[in-house]
């Protein structure tokens, strides 16, 4: 706990990443969600780039975590925060179900979304209001259930 | 195959997406999942705003900066009409909550860290829209 930065230097880090995502993104095309349909649709004329970015970045983030493993604390916190987690559930697969289903109708998972809002169309911003309700939806499902 | 495919831009696009992953663990210790972070943003506005806002504007920060510095035309192909943009988004924005991660936090990091429920969550994701794609394309459409 003595490890402490005299400045925060979280927020920095935080849009440094956040700029590299975007870049990745639109650099590989998954901004684009006929890419991305392109890739999930198997039937047709298959484009397997969406797999080529899926290895790419584990090329990366493998030897990351791998990493972590031996470090006692990030550079700019005091701490890890990683998910904890081990149950597979009904939870899990119905959750990652249903998002399979909205990103198959689609295109758009929440990273391109949220970068796709750099076109200012339309139906991106309709697609991110509608799934900003949807999350607040799950919250007071989620309240709703576990009052119980 | 789609003649169009990118191998080189895809793994370099890709290896941008995990180096983004891989800054926001190793300096900060946290997962970069999107829909976790933005889920966070939405249900409580705390201390953590402070890393969480920037993150999230990073990303279309980042769109714009690629194509106004490599005069790229950012193309956004959406063919689905505005009942379905509601129902995907809809679905999308509360199945991630539920499922507790989208594509960046069990398909990226969740896969790296070889979580069980990050495996099981992108074969689940994939598959099922794999099989959405199928049914509107082939099936229901034409």
């Amino acid at each position: 706990m003595s490890k402490r930065s005299p400045i925060n230097l979280n927020p920095l880090v935080a849009l440094v990443s956040g700029l590299l995502f975007g870049c990745g993104l639109t650099f590989s095309d998954m901004i684009n969600p006929r890419r991305v349909l392109g890739f999930l649709d198997v039937a047709g004329t298959w484009d397997p780039t969406l797999a080529f970015v899926m290895g790419g970045a584990l090329l990366v983030t493998l030897p990351a975590f791998y990493l972590v493993r031996k470090m006692k604390a990030p550079f700019c916190d005091i701490g890890f925060q990683l998910p904890t987690s081990k149950l597979v559930d009904a939870r899990l697969v119905t959750g990652a179900a249903m998002f399979g289903l909205g990103w198959g109708l689609v295109g758009l998972c929440p990273g391109p979304a949220l970068g796709a809002l750099v076109t200012l169309q339309s139906d991106v911003l309709i697609f991110v209001v509608s799934m900003l309700v949807g999350m607040l939806a799950y919250k007071w499902w989620d309240r709703a259930v576990t009052k119980k | 195959m789609a003649e169009d495919m990118m191998i080189g831009m895809g793994l370099l696009g890709g290896m941008l997406i995990g180096l983004g992953s891989a800054v926001l663990l190793i300096f900060s210790g946290r997962i970069a999942g999107i829909s976790g972070i933005l889920g966070g943003l939405l249900y409580k506005w705390d201390a953590s705003a402070s890393w969480r806002l920037p993150f999230i504007l990073g990303i279309p920060a980042g769109v714009g900066l690629v194509s106004l510095t490599h005069h790229y035309t950012v193309n956004v192909e959406i063919e689905a009409s505005t009942p379905i943009l509601v129902i995907a988004g809809l679905l999308v924005g509360f199945g991630t909550r539920l499922g507790s991660g989208c594509t960046s936090g069990h398909g990226v990091c969740g896969l790296a860290r070889l979580s069980q429920r990050s495996i099981v969550a992108t074969g689940t994701f994939m598959v099922t829209a794999a099989l959405t794609v199928f049914v509107m394309r082939h099936v229901a459409g034409g």
